[in-house]
């Protein structure tokens, strides 16, 4: 189909309208409709890839309003561009929204009952302000978008209980700041370049040679400064746990895997596309000064993240680290750690989705998700259990699960590049997890408290009853998505061969160091 | 190690034997605590099933050829590739094998002592000979560190099959060690060569890529030695060891298969895989510093052995022991000679079948008397004569003494360390075996030669069936393998 | 004191949009972080975001330029300018048609405008959706300020932990009851804020 990129916002657009107003008269009608949009995105968006994969320069245009690309400058007009990467991390949005949406019903039902109509007409609107900041090729768009996402975000949350608008509020004022200082850099841009078209913003840096220029250094600083907010990383990171831990579930499983990593991308998008190799690694000092933020930060979320008690916090903080990661990934400034960074958004929102659809039928089932009421959950949910701790391996890096993968390209990269410190930072997190993972294991597996006292009379006894720990798995229309993103997160591992190569065509037009070798 | 003439062929057999166990679970598990003795039976079936498919490629082996599966595609240049080679074929036999033991084994010993959750420990048993086979039939290293994990990971739930306090301690020492070495110091040292040998075109593999290692640094060498000698924690080198005595809070039939054949053997299997075909004996013999690792091996065959004497706690001394006959086979490895590795491949095998009898004799006494210390065992051998004779062949071959199995291997290892002209290494094994036989002969002698401390204890008859005839028939496995050392020591590549 | 090329000249005459721009991103920055008040805040917030509409709309300005609606001497179509030699042949020319460079230039760049359009659109949906938020932390906490705020989240929290290992069964009730009450409509949201807020009383 020729215009299926447009499609790719048709169908959550016209779905959100279409949950506003036909949910009046019957609530029940909006479950469908979400997942009928998403479905039929998702479809739009594999044409997508597939269009993008067939022409030979790998990027596919959708020009509005009849303009052409004939202009010096590029893009008088606005225009959506989907190259691979953009298409590849839609394909990652579409698929958490297509899951998430099939997952809603119960927990949307019961959590927030009587605004049904309302929370899917912001889920859809969410998932196309999501995908529009993948394909946009205008930075001022961008801006428009991430506002979008940011705003139906902050509704998806306060949608719940009060501590939720609390913690929205945080967020929005942080998220504000991020997104205006991004606006802010826009214009510095602007005023050098005088477009907006990201194809057009990069052939006048490289035509005019403007690396050097204090307004492009401001305008950089202050673009990646405002994304760094808005992707949470860690000294910016105080409006994340708070809000994901207090969201509503549904929320919660759909913010939490791709809100971050679409900003990851859009750094990316950025320091590659946009700004350029040259301007972004060589001019600037970010190369020498974030690999150590990263190693802040990431060590940081970490001890953060063991002290907590509570899973969805736990993951919250989690989240922060693997942000350090990838930002990390980006500027250590090697082909290696770029193919890491750029797997591990993938890979991180698979295996993310999963713990946190886990975690929401967790506290289905066992009406808590704090440590302590975790026990004989193997023996009582025992699939819900198996998905959450593939996702939870995935996150500590164990093959064959995407995870692992991701790691490896990072790891190698920070050899590649000789930043050990990043490499050393690496392996202490991968550590941590192991602690918060298999401690969370040991807290369901074995009748022992936390202070290290006995709770069941040995053989297994784990201390509760039968009720407690019988046979009791969450419904079906819960489960079921759980167990196909854990399913994904275990096929993205075994086909990552397929996800890196995409990637590997994306990163060959990029002039990118791979390491001369040390013997 | 590789003989001139081999033809290699595709075959899915060494899939096989590795898919089986893991098809194998879910028979397990859907036959369930109600149907135990389906559930039983779908182990000893997936276990005979996977040991069929193993000999089976012994006469292909023996007659040169090399079965090959790729399996799919990890990264660019490296598959995960099966293969099967002298080496791995001899480990996945003992493997298998000893798994049919500890299968009847382990129904004696869990119906014996009314065990709860045995549906899961059957599972997860299955899961780890799963990926002991997937190490042994291993053909690069990534795929050796894939099984690897597979297995650290299976294994969790067996060592802290008690659920009490101290398998939580045993539990926490045991991934500690293994998942820090492996994540934090194998996977450095595993991208490392990823990158760097011939600028990312390297497969790493263990018969192609046998010694561009070599094209490092001396420094650079000697780092790589030490992060995969170390990286490997299985392998129970010192100081990395401590996670094994903590995991013997685990059920025999697990300490017994998993910490004397399955985990700590998969440990120096991939020790031994580093250096004969990673590194190869050449660059190893002109390396300079390599000389410090046989030391550090030396270290910790005397150092456990000593240790060994000193604990009273029968599982305990076992699993110092293991510690030091480990050493042997590390020892073997940085002797850096055909003999040395051969025979510490050899020992792989040899110790195996003695070390399980021995755990299997300190089951069964567990089982009949609930005694789990030394000095409880004094005439225990007139009650026990079965087990205790059992036990005795077994310290007897640990020992070193033909004409049981472990003598062939300490032979070749002897004959290794001669080679590569270092002779004081043949004191080390000597002084060994004397320590050996200080730690294992007095546990058989107390039992069959001191009189109980008071006759008032109550009758004590030998442990279940299920449980004396593994025991018997892996001491038989003792002098078995003696007398067909022969095409075992062809198999390894060494001549007789 | 303001002789060419001293920072102070730069500052003060040459770059005095950019200086107060500035100056008052500053301020909101300060107010959104430092103070304590959610309104105040939002204040702040908006103060923020105008700081940066200034500046857009300042870069689009240029000396001695008028708005960016056609001059009679450019409009092609004729109909209000003064007939001429130079554009007699596209007298009848319809669509945009590109202007000669050198005529333009009494023209105000009109696009940083038009994007500012957006983003007072959007700095007005984010203000609203702030204040209804404040309005909903108001109802359920009494309060705006922050610290007061926290301790009071803090104290609930612990109130909320005690109860739910005790009575678990209790959390379920408030929400069928709130069921009920979306469903028959009639009840209006204070009044359930009102009817919810005794509740933690009574089980003291």
């Amino acid at each position: 189909m020729e215009n299926s990129i447009a499609w790719i916002f048709i169908f959550p657009l016209f779905g959100s309208v279409a949950c506003a107003i036909l949910g009046i008269s019957n609530r029940k009608i909006c479950y469908p409709i979400a997942v009928l949009s998403m479905a039929g995105s998702l479809w739009a968006g594999i044409e997508t890839l597939r269009q993008v994969l067939s022409v030979n320069d790998h990027t596919v245009s959708y020009l509005f309003g009849g303009w052409t690309l004939d202009a010096y400058p590029r893009g008088v007009g606005i225009e959506f561009h989907a190259d691979i990467l953009g298409i590849l991390i839609t394909l990652v949005v579409l698929g958490v929204g297509l899951l998430v949406s099939l997952y809603s019903k119960l927990p949307v039902e019961e959590e927030t009952p009587g605004k049904e109509p309302l929370f899917y007409t912001l889920f859809l609107l969410q998932v196309t302000g999501l995908a529009g900041i993948c394909l946009t090729g205008d930075a001022f768009n961008l801006y428009v978008l991430i506002e979008v996402a940011a705003l139906t975000g902050y509704g998806l949350i306060a949608i719940g209980s009060n501590r939720a608008a609390a913690a929205t509020f945080n967020y929005l004022i942080l998220g504000t700041i991020g997104a205006s200082l991004y606006l802010l850099g826009v214009g510095y841009i602007y005023i050098k370049t005088g477009t907006l078209n990201m194809v057009g913003i990069h052939d006048i840096i490289v035509a005019e040679g403007l690396a050097d220029s204090a307004t492009m250094q401001v305008a950089f600083v202050l673009v990646g400064v405002g994304i760094l907010i808005k992707m949470a990383f860690f000294p910016f990171h105080a409006w994340l746990p708070n809000a994901y831990s207090n969201a509503p579930t549904t929320t919660s499983c759909l913010l939490a895997p791709v809100v971050t990593k679409v900003m990851i991308y859009v750094m990316i998008r950025m320091v590659l596309s946009v700004f350029g190799v040259e301007f972004s690694f060589e001019s600037t000092l970010w190369t020498d000064v974030l690999p150590w933020l990263v190693v802040v930060a990431i060590v940081c979320a970490a001890v953060m993240a063991l002290a907590q008690r509570e899973i969805k916090r736990m993951l919250s903080y989690l989240i922060v680290a693997e942000v350090g990661y990838m930002v990390g990934g980006v500027w250590i400034y090697n082909y290696y750690g770029l193919i890491g960074s750029i797997f591990h958004v993938i890979s991180d929102a698979c295996m993310t989705l999963c713990l946190f659809l886990g975690a929401g039928l967790i506290l289905r089932k066992a009406k808590t998700t704090h440590f302590d009421g975790l026990r004989g959950l193997f023996t009582k949910m025992p699939l819900t259990m198996t998905g959450f701790f593939i996702g939870g391996f995935s996150i500590i890096g164990l093959p064959p699960t995407c995870g692992f993968f991701s790691k490896w390209y990072l790891i190698t990269g920070g050899m590649v590049s000789q930043r050990w410190e990043y490499m050393i930072v690496l392996m202490f997190s991968t550590m941590v997890m192991v602690v918060l993972f298999f401690r969370m294991i040991e807290r369901i597996h074995l009748a022992v408290s936390e202070s290290g006292e006995n709770l069941g009379h040995g053989h297994g006894d784990l201390g509760l009853t039968d009720q407690q720990t019988r046979f009791d798995e969450g419904p079906l229309s819960m489960l079921i998505p759980l167990l196909l993103a854990s399913a994904v997160v275990l096929v993205v591992g075994i086909y990552n061969q397929e996800v890196v190569s995409l990637i590997e065509v994306f990163l060959s037009d990029f002039n990118l160091p791979r390491g001369e070798g040390i013997k | 190690m590789s003989t001139p003439e081999v033809t290699v062929i595709q075959d899915i057999r060494p899939l096989i034997a590795f898919v089986a166990p893991l098809l194998g679970v879910i028979g397990i598990v859907w036959a369930g605590e109600k149907r135990k003795n389906l559930r039983e039976t779908f182990t000893f079936l997936v276990a005979s099933i996977q040991a069929t498919v193993v000999l089976s490629m012994v006469p292909l082996l023996l007659s040169g050829t090399i079965v090959e599966f790729h399996v799919w595609q990890m990264f660019t240049h490296v598959p995960l590739l099966l293969r099967v080679d002298g080496f791995g074929l001899l480990f996945a036999c003992v493997a298998s094998l000893l798994w049919i033991a500890t299968t009847v084994y382990s129904i004696g010993y869990m119906r014996g002592l009314h065990e709860h959750a045995q549906t899961r420990f059957y599972a997860f048993f299955a899961i780890s000979l799963s990926a002991t086979i997937g190490v042994a039939f291993s053909a690069n290293l990534l795929t050796i560190y894939f099984f690897y994990e597979m297995l650290s990971v299976s294994t969790f739930p067996l060592v802290t099959h008690m659920q009490d306090k101290e398998a939580r301690t045993g539990g926490r020492t045991y991934l500690g060690y293994l998942l820090f070495t492996s994540l934090c110091i194998l996977l450095p040292a595993l991208s490392w060569c990823y990158v760097w040998l011939d600028g990312g075109n390297v497969a790493m593999d263990f018969l192609a890529d046998t010694g561009k290692v070599g094209s490092f640094s001396e420094t650079t060498q000697i780092i790589l030695l030490i992060l995969f000698t170390f990286g490997f924690a299985k392998a129970g080198i010192m100081p990395l060891h401590s996670w094994l005595p903590g995991a013997m809070v685990a059920p025999t039939p697990v300490s017994a298969l998993l910490h004397a054949v399955a985990v700590v053997k998969v440990g120096v299997f991939c020790v031994v895989r580093v250096y004969s075909d990673i590194f190869g004996t050449e660059v190893l013999q002109q390396l300079d510093g390599e000389d410090w690792m046989i030391g550090i091996a030396c270290a910790t065959i005397l150092i456990s052995s000593l240790i060994a004497l000193s604990q009273d706690n029968l599982k305990r001394r076992l699993a110092f022991s293991t510690i030091g006959q480990l050493g042997y086979v590390i020892l073997g490895a940085t002797l850096a000679t055909q003999q040395g590795i051969g025979g510490s491949v050899l020992h792989i095998a040899m110790h195996a079948c003695g070390k399980i009898t021995l755990f299997f004799c300190a089951g069964a006494i567990f089982v009949a008397t609930g005694k789990k210390y030394v000095s409880e065992l004094r005439g225990l051998g007139r009650k026990m004569p079965v087990t205790m004779g059992a036990f005795m062949i077994g310290s007897l071959s640990v020992i070193g003494l033909p004409p049981l199995g472990g003598f062939v291997s300490k032979w070749y290892l002897a004959l290794g360390a001669l080679d590569r002209g270092a002779t004081w290494v043949v004191f080390v094994l000597l002084i060994s075996s004397l320590l050996n036989v200080f730690y294992l002969l007095p546990v058989a002698v107390t039992a069959f030669f001191r009189n109980p401390a008071d006759d008032s204890e109550p009758e004590i008859k030998e442990a279940p069936m299920a449980c004396v005839i593994p025991l018997s028939i892996t001491a038989i496995g003792c002098f078995v393998l003696f007398f067909i050392a022969g095409p075992l020591v062809s198999m390894v590549g060494l001549t007789d | 004191m303001f002789e060419d090329g001293t920072i102070i000249n730069e500052l003060l005459i040459e770059r005095l949009n950019y200086f107060i721009y500035v100056v008052l991103l500053l301020i909101g920055l300060h107010a959104m972080i430092a103070k304590k008040n959610l309104i105040k805040k939002l204040i702040g917030m908006s103060i923020f975001q105008t700081a940066i509409i200034l500046f857009y709309v300042s870069i689009g300005v240029k000396e001695g330029s008028t708005i960016p609606v056609y001059l009679p001497e450019h409009d092609p179509h004729g109909s209000h300018s003064v007939p001429s030699d130079t554009n007699e042949t596209s007298h009848f020319d319809h669509g945009p048609v590109i202007l000669d460079s050198s005529l333009v230039k009494g023209y105000a760049n009109p696009l940083p405008h038009v994007l500012m359009l957006t983003a007072i659109v959007v700095g007005v949906a984010t203000l609203g959706l702030a204040l209804a938020l404040c309005q909903r932390i108001y109802q359920g906490y009494g309060t705006i300020e922050e610290d007061e705020l926290l301790a009071k989240m803090e104290s609930r929290e612990i109130r909320s932990k005690t109860l739910s290992v005790q009575i678990p069964k209790d959390q379920k009730l408030p929400k069928k009851d709130e069921l009920k009450k979306e469903k028959s409509r009639s009840v209006s949201k204070s009044k359930t804020l009102s009817a919810s807020k005794p509740k933690p009383k009574g089980k003291k």
